[in-house]
């Protein structure tokens, strides 16, 4: 079949783009809280005043003129990642595991001098990575330790957890392993892993490589079968409260878990893509009416007890 | 009132009020609805320019005559605070402004409308007794120049039979590169044209001749001078010759302005004074009824109708209205079909280059400005600029490949490359910009889906947009931006799945 009908897509639930934009985005995404997620900075001073779990800021480098200090910051650090403050679709991000004399080391094993380190980081400052090309901070945050679990589900990249949060209630979830033809990143459309994961249990349903099914990781031969995700109720009760801290009605929250810290939250998304719907094998419509339907009092509980109501009605359709 | 439906109700009343006006204007204004049903009617605008000494001034232009392949309709004069007056100068038709102070830049209007008829050859009869006096070429240093003179003109006498052909072949060699007579005269004097170094040596031969000025009749032409030809009389009649190419016979489109050795333009008063051309074509009735219903009371549609511009502004209007066009197919691609571009409007601006260049040829032309760009903005990654620098940079270079193209295409004889300064050039730099990142992310195939995307999309535009129905019904018709307007508000609130979703989620698991 070389396409699907769109009456089969409406069955299914599917949520298109042009109704992403406007039935959710644009009616539940006030514009003027789009800088609390769309600058990495402001979103973790927001979820440390909310108590949510981030990975730590090690320093910040503004302008230009900053980039002498640059060497100064990195001499204690062995293992950190440099990101764009307002980049996207994971783009500028240089991950540093470690270091061999006067090398950095990449997580895909090769050396680079600090001098490329500061390459990108001026790269960053002009705005290269930002939206719209707009000029930008290049921030240096902890590496991630992920868990173990994880060890045998990613090729080089860390794998991450994206959950769908819709007026505070997380719908739909899926985990991003990078793979080796995805060079090491977590996008899917660049040939990562979305594995499905049911929002109720944490447990896989359903894996897509490229839109079509895969069972297991073909790098290293590991079935997605039994891929369970631990911490699954906090991580359910800290995307659940995003919804607060930003105020927006339609996210997705990045979370990744460590291995000594737990789960924590790696970034938020105003404007969610929706190949998380080929990784669980189901739409979002249907779970978004679902909780449109919802009566003001279920809306208006905490973070903690909408989860509860979830686990309880399991999206009784 | 949901959002949904006064969406909905303003989009059908915004195409309702397009259309019901464009109705009202075919039915009661007899505007024509199709295009072409009538023959074409020229509107030749001369635009007089100078700078006025601050004195009285007094400014003279000729008049074309009637000509027997083309009738004068309308004829209209702009004069502010001008005095003005028609004048007959020994059988030649002259304007005559004049003003008793003015002082700074001054510009006057005549404009006139020209229907050609399909038959009808040649010119009036002219006086054929005055002969245009001989050049003075006298002293030594001028020998070189006589003799050359004299060479040119032994050899055409050899050559040909009589007048008629003897001018041919003096043409001929005027315009021989490589005949050194002829460079010689060229050289010796810089500033005559061919057409006045013709006529100095026709006199010379004794041929009676005289200039023609005039204009070809081309749409869309804008700010040109006068072009010229050489007549001269064999005796029997006059016979009228192409200076650049010794073509015999009057060209069926061209609009004599003035016969004879009388001046274009004179002004008293002035200096710096030049007159140009604009030449735009118009069909019949709706020029005429939109002329006739002036002042009238249900003119108002029409008296602001873009007809009361300037015909050089009107033609910049013709692409304006266009671009509408361009905006709603581009988001009708990309909301329902769903296809990926570059930069959101930035193929509606490469249509609108297409045009000018014609499509092949654009096409070939951005393809090549954007691979060579790609290819130097690579290079200027490792040099790490600032963005800001390094978009300026691949601007410097796209107008220095602009050039680049522009020259070696006209030195083989390829002139419509010339055309390529009609390409956004900022605009190519950004997206030369877009899609080198592009590169380094997701790899070439995205590269070449998305300038594919952009290509498809600005190619449909550019169809649209040189259809002859739409050209005529945006020109004619403005009220239809309203119903374009209201397609763009309902367009914009399609929630449906787009086609390449339908694609995209083909291996979308069914349960």
């Amino acid at each position: 079949m070389l396409f699907v009908w769109p009456k089969e897509l409406k069955q299914l639930g599917l949520l298109g783009m042009n109704s992403r934009n406007i039935n959710y985005i644009a009616r539940h995404n006030p514009r003027h809280l789009y800088p609390i997620v769309d600058n990495k900075l402001l979103t973790k001073k927001a979820a440390i005043d909310a108590g949510i779990r981030v990975p730590e800021l090690l320093g910040v480098i503004e302008s230009n003129h900053e980039l002498s200090k640059l060497p100064q910051l990195l001499a204690p650090l062995t293992q950190f990642v440099i990101k764009p403050t307002r980049g996207s679709g994971g783009k500028g991000i240089l991950v540093i595991s470690g270091r061999e004399f006067d090398f950095f080391l990449k997580t895909n094993g090769s050396k680079i001098l600090q001098s490329d380190i500061r390459r990108h980081v001026n790269n960053i400052l002009s705005g290269l990575y930002s939206l719209g090309g707009k000029p930008d901070k290049a921030m240096i945050e902890a590496m991630i330790q992920y868990d173990d679990i994880f060890n045998e589900y990613t090729y080089e990249g860390v794998p991450d957890l994206r959950v769908i949060v819709y007026k505070g209630f997380p719908i739909m979830a899926m985990l991003r392993c990078a793979t080796h033809s995805s060079d090491g990143r977590a996008n899917l459309h660049q040939g990562a892993i979305g594995v499905g994961i049911d929002i109720l249990t944490g447990k896989s349903q359903y894996a897509v490589q490229h839109g079509r099914p895969v069972t297991e990781h073909p790098d290293t031969g590991k079935s997605f079968k039994d891929l369970s995700i631990p911490y699954w109720q906090e991580i359910l009760r800290l995307t659940a409260g995003c919804h607060e801290m930003t105020g927006l009605g339609y996210i997705g929250c990045d979370i990744v878990i460590d291995k000594e810290q737990g789960p924590m939250i790696l970034e938020l998304n105003a404007r969610p893509g929706l190949a998380i719907q080929l990784a669980c094998g189901l739409g979002l419509e249907k779970r978004l009416s679902f909780i449109d339907r919802l009566s003001t009092e279920v809306m208006e509980q905490d973070a903690d007890k909408r989860v509860s109501f979830l686990m309880s009605n399991q999206f009784q359709e | 009132m949901s959002p949904r439906a006064q969406v909905y109700l303003l989009g059908l009343l915004l195409i309702i009020m397009g259309l019901g006006l464009m109705a009202y204007k075919s039915e009661m204004l007899s505007m024509p609805v199709k295009p072409g049903e009538y023959a074409t009617v020229w509107t030749v605008e001369a635009k007089v320019g100078f700078t006025a000494d601050g004195g009285a001034v007094k400014v003279s232009l000729a008049l074309p005559k009637n000509q027997n392949n083309m009738e004068v309709i309308e004829e209209l004069f702009s004069s502010s605070g001008y005095g003005f007056n028609i004048y007959d100068n020994a059988g030649h038709k002259r304007a005559e402004w004049t003003k008793r102070m003015a002082s700074g830049k001054q510009t006057l209007y005549y404009k006139l409308d020209v229907y050609k008829r399909p038959s009808g050859e040649g010119l009036p009869e002219f006086d054929a007794s005055k002969m245009r006096a001989k050049p003075n070429w006298q002293g030594e240093r001028q020998e070189a120049l006589r003799n050359a003179a004299a060479s040119i003109i032994n050899n055409s006498w050899q050559t040909s039979s009589n007048k008629e052909s003897f001018a041919r072949q003096l043409l001929k060699s005027l315009n021989d590169k490589s005949n050194n007579d002829a460079r010689l005269i060229h050289n010796n004097l810089p500033d005559k044209k061919t057409v006045d170094i013709a006529l100095d040596l026709l006199s010379l031969a004794e041929i009676p001749a005289h200039i023609i000025r005039g204009i070809y009749l081309e749409d869309d032409r804008n700010r040109m001078s006068a072009d010229a030809l050489v007549e001269i009389f064999d005796g029997e009649k006059w016979i009228v010759f192409s200076p650049n190419t010794g073509a015999k016979g009057l060209p069926d489109n061209f609009l004599v302005w003035q016969r004879g050795d009388v001046s274009m333009l004179d002004v008293a008063g002035g200096s710096r004074s030049a007159v140009s051309f604009s030449v735009l074509a118009n069909d019949v009735p709706a020029r005429k009824v939109a002329l006739e219903q002036m002042g009238g009371e249900q003119a108002a549609l029409l008296d602001y109708s873009i007809y009361s511009l300037p015909i050089e502004q009107q033609s910049v209007f013709k692409f304006i209205l266009l671009v509408p066009i361009g905006a709603l197919i581009v988001i009708f691609l990309r909301v329902v079909i769903g296809i990926r571009t570059a930069g959101t409007f930035m193929p509606v601006l490469l249509a609108i280059a297409f045009i000018q260049t014609h499509l092949l040829n654009g096409v070939l032309i951005f393809l090549l400005i954007l691979s060579i760009g790609l290819f130097v903005r690579s290079y200027l990654s490792r040099l790490d600029l600032l963005l800001v620098a390094r978009i300026a940079a691949v601007v410097v270079i796209v107008v220095c490949l602009m050039s680049f193209i522009s020259i070696v295409s006209f030195k083989l004889g390829v002139e419509q490359a010339l055309t390529i300064t009609f390409f956004p050039m900022i605009i190519i730099a950004w997206t030369i910009e877009h899609m080198s990142i592009l590169w380094e992310d997701d790899g070439p195939m995205e590269v070449l889906i998305q300038t594919a995307g952009s290509l498809l999309v600005a190619i449909m535009c550019y169809l649209a947009m040189t259809n002859h129905y739409i050209e005529h019904w945006m020109f004619n018709f403005p009220e239809l931006l309203f119903t374009l307007l209201g397609m763009i508000i309902i367009l914009g609130h399609y929630t449906g799945y787009r086609m390449s979703e339908l694609l995209r989620f083909r291996y979308m698991r069914r349960s």
